[in-house]
């Protein structure tokens, strides 16, 4: 039996993303300012935020009647790749991935009033996780129950990154037995309500949103018949842009790897002569490179046959950043297990984005079912 | 030579595609090897030349070759549509690999006038069947240690010494030989000649070899004072080594030019899909079973990447940062990989993978095990996996060569 998978393809937008953000990112984001952030309590510099809005980075998906470009996730997936070959940490991809469920979901009211705040820089965590951990979207057990002026909340959600900085934070709930989405303004949220998590990543800054009690408006509640559908396709973009950062990660921490075995000398020669160590870097080269197609085959499909794509890609993405980082750490010798080491930023992170929105193998369970089915 | 019009390349498609639709060989009776490295039988020998005859007759081999010489003498991307098409239709491989894919775009880059119209058109049409000789017993891997002498006498070469694992080394009339010329060179790399050599000379002779998979496809071959003419030399005399490493970057597709068609056939991951689903394990259809499953994914994952690893090579803005690394790392990538695939479905198989090819009990004739055991004729010939990770670490990632001192 052939089956016929997606292609793979570039168009001019999608390059001049990648040259934009290559540019920018390596300037922005240099190793010493990822390391000054690691114990900044925001976790990002506010004015590279701004110089990310500026360049219009926030509305390439957004349409242009709200303020965006009009473009897709195909347009953000390079960004996205190369604040992951950097380190870059922030509110860029969830704002990205809230901007694209409201547009599915929202009201046109509620679309007018949030899309072109996030255009010009508003930003807008999301909160999916709950204490379960399960990672399909559609299990919610955070309620929206009637109130006397709009709905009272009750429930808790979980690694909800850069909410504390965030203006808005998008969270999933059930309401009347269906899910739903609502949308908070940070300044409604008391100081209590969010507790700063300490995770594997030290670059995120992430936290856990205890919602008992609090109360929303009606106008902040946005429902629709296609909700499971839309959390659907919010799962799989969120992970198309989880397999770009770890697709960039894979490259930088690679390369860094290669620079210290042709630097790093031993019984008179550079470690990298040494084929117990050239060889595997050769397997980690090869992730990375397969990896990379099925990232881009999954940008460039995302629109029709997304979803065998990016779950490849998703895949991929994270058994080749997982290796490259786990070599980087052993070939570093006693370096590479002190904390000055940046191996250990990546190895750090890849364990990080391997945690959210399904493992490879959930993944592969799923994607078993689409192809053998 | 103008760029064809896309309305130009999309009729040649199509009649390519209605050439192959009709001509390919299905169900021919008898199993077909999948790499012309795997060529066991006469009657295999006898269904592939014809069939690359064939091909070459309707003018899908080598159509981008010059046409004084044998080729079609069309724009390359004709010959690219073609070979896509023949992929597409899943044709028997080409058997004349080692004249169609190295030794041919290697004459038409270096070779003399005389060479281009001696030997082309025997390439493409297979009536002059091409081996190498490289390898020789003590030298492997490390061929720069190869010992055949070849001597200087007037207008001709004196042969003495072996070579080994040459393929189709008892069908071929011509052999790319690789010996040295001078025995006292300044370097372990000098003085090696690159010569064109007639297998039928007088002091040539060959001894088949068995291989693992019982069956016979090359050969051992000896040198005895044989006396060739030398003007089957390529390049100067004594710069055969830089002509080996050209002919190399051919055979790995770090340089274009090859004849097109299709020298490797790899094993369709779907196909060991319809294994798990026959395959029966306490009563379900392994399939069924999880861990089986992840495997079979994980399978499916790889092929997948790397050919699309193919398509972005071809992308600039989606090519590596490495632009040769693709290519390169195919050789590797794609024998590993058909190594493991028919490794694992061997284990699909379960107990019917006991038997062997011939026996009527086998599944699909034994294919799966005689894969398996073929598969290491690429994972070892043409440069092991281990020279492979070796090239790819040095001449793509920029890492050091084995030997390199610093403190000396």
């Amino acid at each position: 039996m052939m089956r016929k998978l997606a292609d793979i393809g570039l168009n001019e937008m999608q390059v001049e993303m990648a040259d934009l953000a290559s540019r920018f990112c390596t300037e922005k984001s240099p190793i010493e300012q990822v390391r000054a952030l690691l114990n900044d309590k925001q976790g990002y510099s506010e004015s590279v935020w701004s110089e990310i809005v500026a360049l219009g980075l926030t509305g390439i998906a957004v349409s242009s009647e709200f303020g965006g470009s009009g473009l897709g996730l195909a347009e953000v997936a390079p960004v996205v790749e190369h604040m992951g070959r950097t380190l870059m940490a922030g509110p860029y991809s969830d704002t990205i991935l809230a901007a694209h469920i409201i547009n599915s979901v929202a009201s046109e009211d509620q679309k007018q009033s949030y899309l072109p705040q996030i255009c010009a820089g508003r930003t807008c965590a999301l909160g999916l996780s709950e204490p379960h951990g399960d990672w399909g979207l559609g299990k919610i057990t955070t309620q929206a129950s009637p109130s006397k002026s709009g709905y009272v909340l009750s429930g808790e959600k979980r690694l909800v990154s850069f909410a504390d900085a965030a203006d808005f934070i998008l969270v999933t709930v059930v309401q009347d037995g269906v899910p739903a989405l609502v949308i908070l303004d940070r300044k409604d949220i008391p100081g209590a309500a969010l507790r700063r998590e300490n995770i594997i990543d030290e670059t995120v800054r992430s936290y856990s949103l205890n919602l008992n009690g609090l109360t929303i408006n009606t106008d902040a509640l946005m429902v629709s018949t296609h909700m499971p559908d839309a959390l659907n396709a919010l799962h799989l973009a969120a992970n198309l842009l989880n397999a770009a950062v770890m697709v960039g990660g894979t490259k930088a921490v690679l390369d860094l790897t290669i620079d210290y075995a042709n630097t790093r000398i031993q019984f008179g020669r550079p470690i990298g002569a040494y084929q117990a160590v050239k060889h595997p870097l050769v397997d980690a080269w090869i992730g990375y490179e397969k990896a990379r197609a099925l990232l881009y085959s999954a940008a460039h499909s995302f629109s029709t046959e997304a979803e065998i794509a990016v779950r490849m890609a998703r895949v991929k993405a994270e058994t080749a950043f997982a290796f490259a980082a786990d070599r980087a750490i052993q070939f570093h010798g006693a370096t590479g297990f002190t904390h000055d080491c940046d191996a250990g930023l990546y190895r750090r992170r890849a364990l990080y984005c391997a945690s959210r929105y399904g493992d490879a193998a959930y993944q592969k369970h799923k994607l078993a079912n689409l192809l053998f089915s | 030579m103008t760029k064809p019009t896309k309305q130009e390349l999309k009729e040649y498609t199509a009649d390519a595609d209605a050439w192959f639709s009709e001509h390919t060989p299905r169900d021919v009776g008898f199993m077909l090897p999948l790499t012309f490295m795997e060529v066991g039988t006469d009657q295999q020998f006898d269904f592939l030349r014809a069939w690359q005859r064939k091909q070459y007759e309707a003018g899908y081999l080598g159509a981008h070759w010059p046409k004084e010489y044998g080729g079609g003498g069309l724009h390359p991307k004709f010959q690219a549509v073609a070979s896509t098409v023949m992929q597409k239709h899943n044709v028997p491989i080409t058997l004349n690999a080692i004249g169609t894919n190295w030794a041919g775009p290697l004459l038409l880059d270096i070779g003399s006038e005389a060479h281009k119209k001696k030997y082309i058109k025997g390439i493409l049409s297979a009536e002059d069947i091409w081996c190498q000789g490289f390898s020789e017993p003590d030298n492997g891997s490390d061929l720069g240690g190869l010992k055949l002498r070849a001597e200087r006498d007037g207008n001709n070469y004196i042969l003495n010494g072996s070579k080994i694992w040459t393929t189709l080394g008892a069908h071929a009339k011509y052999m790319i030989l690789l010996a040295r010329s001078d025995p006292d060179p300044k370097s372990k790399y000098a003085g090696m000649s690159f010569i064109l050599t007639p297998m039928d000379a007088p002091g040539i002779s060959t001894k088949k070899i068995k291989k693992i998979t019982g069956e016979h496809g090359f050969t051992q071959t000896f040198f005895e004072n044989a006396n060739i003419p030398a003007d089957g030399l390529v390049g100067a005399e004594g710069q055969g080594w830089r002509v080996a490493m050209q002919l190399l970057e051919y055979e790995r597709g770090a340089r274009a030019g090859q004849a097109g068609g299709i020298i490797m056939q790899t094993p369709d991951a779907f196909a060991i899909v319809d294994l798990a689903r026959s395959a029966i394990r306490d009563g379900k259809p392994a399939i069924d079973d999880p861990v089986l499953r992840d495997k079979l994914v994980d399978f499916i994952i790889e092929i997948h990447a790397q050919n699309l690893n193919q398509i972005r090579a071809k992308i600039p803005g989606l090519n590596s940062e490495h632009p040769a690394g693709l290519m390169l790392m195919n050789k590797l990538v794609f024998s590993e990989q058909a190594r493991e695939i028919s490794q694992f479905a061997m284990t699909l198989l379960g107990e019917n993978s006991a038997w062997y090819v011939d026996e009527t009990n086998a599944p699909d004739g034994g294919l799966w095990a005689r894969s398996y055991l073929n598969a290491f004729s690429a994972t070892i010939g043409g440069g092991t996996s281990e020279i492979q990770h070796n090239i790819l670490a040095e001449h793509v990632l920029g890492l050091p060569k084995d030997n390199i001192r610093v403190d000396a």
